[in-house]
């Protein structure tokens, strides 16, 4: 039964894409956080909906939803971009990394997310998960290396509580450790 | 957002095919664009066209004429961190950097930034009037809010401004734009891409609604040392040009050989004037002769209210970043200190 009337599904209704395949939904795969997940998605949904109303990682935050904040950000094939101005579909066959996937299987904590802690780099919490996924990514991009860089680097992930300095120490300490190994 | 189906061809006929049967259809790439307008109900395509299944548009190749051809699926970041496009087009590499966010960067593709929309806040509002947006409904921003908007190029109808900062290196590097239809493929150069408001706001280039951008061609690299993009807005990073300056130049000494100077922020489309940069052939490099180059290129400016500081803060640009080209020093994109 097509529902092409309805609002966009919100909050309550974890896994309903996936158990029921309506007739408009597309069959799609997504590696997400390396667990390789058949899906079936409506063509308006966003990466970053997909994640929060159907698979219930509610770790990746909307902030505004149209990329200007940076609390959506996740890593799709190893790049950081907004989920939320991502079309699930698009996506079909991608790897999907969000906050929830950074930490070890047994839990250790990826040593971002360590040095977020260490360094008090978050207030409230909410950019925060964009942040860590955003630092991942300039990492491994590598164009980054001095403070003033990292900033303009970093740029994309807007922090209202204002933790922007302490967010360039987390990053330049695991820096600097990645570095020394 | 409106409901639609989507497409996802494996070929550039069948992508083709898809928006000629379909009406109402938009392709979408990075979706940077698309999407978030879309979200507003300012686009409301029936049928979308996933281009990310396309094979071979996505690489930088030679053309066998001395230039690069960038694939319209190559990513921002890719081309702008591209070792041949840094070392052949620098000014691009620049251009692409002081855009977006690091990670907008990674999802927007070379065709997706050559036709993202204006960011004219009527034109994102859609409970008011816009000609852009609904022909024949007017344009509120002449009279209103209009801080980011034209000063060159405007008409009755649309005072907008084409926001890419990518579009103003093309435009100063005399890219070509490679592009195809059901009629088969052409190019159009950078100049006559984007068009001016005129009559017809609502379109933004000289694409036809059925073609498909293939790739951006440069020509033969000529600005490799004396270049510069500079970019002017509300805050250092993550914001829109309100008035930006590709410069190019090819000197002889202190003497100008030949120039490439284009305007964001300014326009309907990346601003050129041929007979400026004519001015300063053989000239020598210095602030007098810059100065009058400016004056040429801002002949007619025409300022709204809130956009009038644009036009001397262009004329102080412009001589700026001639400055920056004629020296050898171009703006930094991290350090934000304009020398
Ligand atoms: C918050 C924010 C800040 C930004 N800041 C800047 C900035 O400072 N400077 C700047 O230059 N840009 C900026 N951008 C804009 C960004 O550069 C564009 O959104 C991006 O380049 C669009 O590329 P895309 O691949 O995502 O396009 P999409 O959104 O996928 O598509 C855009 C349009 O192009 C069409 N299209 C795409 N590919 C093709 C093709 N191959 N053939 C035919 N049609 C095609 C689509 O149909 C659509 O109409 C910003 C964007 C956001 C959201
Ligand atoms: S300037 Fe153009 S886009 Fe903006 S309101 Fe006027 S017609 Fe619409
Ligand atoms: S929610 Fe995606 S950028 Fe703000
Ligand atoms: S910690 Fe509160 S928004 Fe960043």
């Amino acid at each position: 039964m097509a529902d092409l009337d309805l609002p966009l599904r919100q909050g309550f209704a974890p896994d309903a894409g996936i158990s029921q395949a309506l007739p408009d939904d597309i069959p799609i795969t997504l590696t997400i956080n390396g667990e390789r997940r058949e899906l079936h998605v409506r063509p308006w949904t966003t990466l970053l909906d997909l994640l929060r109303e159907d698979l219930s990682l509610y770790g990746t935050k909307k902030g505004c939803d149209h990329g200007q904040c940076g609390s959506c950000t996740v890593l799709i094939d190893g790049q950081r971009m907004n989920s939320c101005l991502a079309l699930a579909v698009t996506k079909d066959g991608c790897e999907v990394t969000t906050i929830e996937g950074l930490a070890a299987p047994d839990g250790t904590l990826h040593p971002m997310q360590e040095a977020f802690i260490e360094h008090d780099a978050f207030q409230c919490g909410y950019c925060t998960p964009g942040q860590i996924c955003s630092a991942v990514g300039l990492l491994k991009e590598g164009h980054a290396r001095t403070p003033e860089e990292i900033r303009e680097m970093m740029s994309g992930n807007i922090c209202r509580c204002g933790a922007y300095t302490n967010i360039v120490d987390a990053i330049e300490d695991v820096m600097a450790k990645e570095g020394a190994k | 957002m409106n409901r639609f189906s989507i497409a996802r061809p494996g070929s550039v006929a069948e992508a083709v095919r898809e928006v000629t049967t379909h009406p109402a259809a938009k392709f979408i790439a990075g979706g940077t664009n698309l999407v978030d307008l879309m979200k507003y109900d300012v686009e409301r395509p029936t049928h979308v066209v996933d281009l990310s299944r396309l094979p071979g548009l996505n690489t930088i190749e030679e053309t066998g004429e001395g230039g690069l051809r960038l694939g319209a699926l190559v990513s921002n970041t890719a081309a702008a961190y591209d070792e041949r496009v840094k070392e052949r087009y620098p000014l691009l590499s620049s251009a692409l950097l002081a855009g977006a966010t690091p990670q907008l960067r990674n999802a927007a593709t070379m065709g997706g930034n050559l036709l993202q929309r204006t960011r004219c806040y009527y034109f994102y509002d859609a409970a008011t009037p816009c000609n852009k947006r609904q022909p024949g409904t007017g344009c509120p921003a002449k009279d209103g809010v209009n801080r980011i908007h034209a000063i060159l190029g405007t008409s009755e109808h649309c005072i907008a401004t084409h926001p890419s900062d990518m579009c103003v290196a093309l435009a100063a590097l005399e890219a070509v734009v490679k592009v195809a239809g059901p009629q088969g493929e052409r190019s159009i150069p950078m100049a006559d891409f984007h068009r001016l408001p005129g009559n017809m706001p609502e379109k933004d280039t000289n694409l036809h609604g059925d073609e498909i951008i293939l790739a951006i061609e440069l020509p033969e690299p000529r600005f490799g040392k004396n270049h510069t993009y500079l970019k002017l807005r509300d805050r250092l990073s993550y914001a829109f040009a309100l008035v930006s300056v590709a410069a190019a130049l090819e000197m002889d000494g202190e003497k100008v050989v030949e120039a490439r100077i284009a305007l964001g922020g300014v326009a309907h489309k990346p601003w050129r004037v041929p007979e400026a940069e004519e001015m300063l052939r053989g000239k020598a490099a210095g602030r007098e002769a810059f100065s009058a180059v400016a004056d040429r290129i801002l002949q007619g400016a025409q300022g709204y209210g809130g956009n009038s500081f644009k036009i001397e803060l262009a004329h102080r640009a412009i001589i700026r970043a001639l400055s920056q080209a004629a020296a050898g020093t171009p703006q930094s994109q991290t350090d934000k200190r304009i020398q």
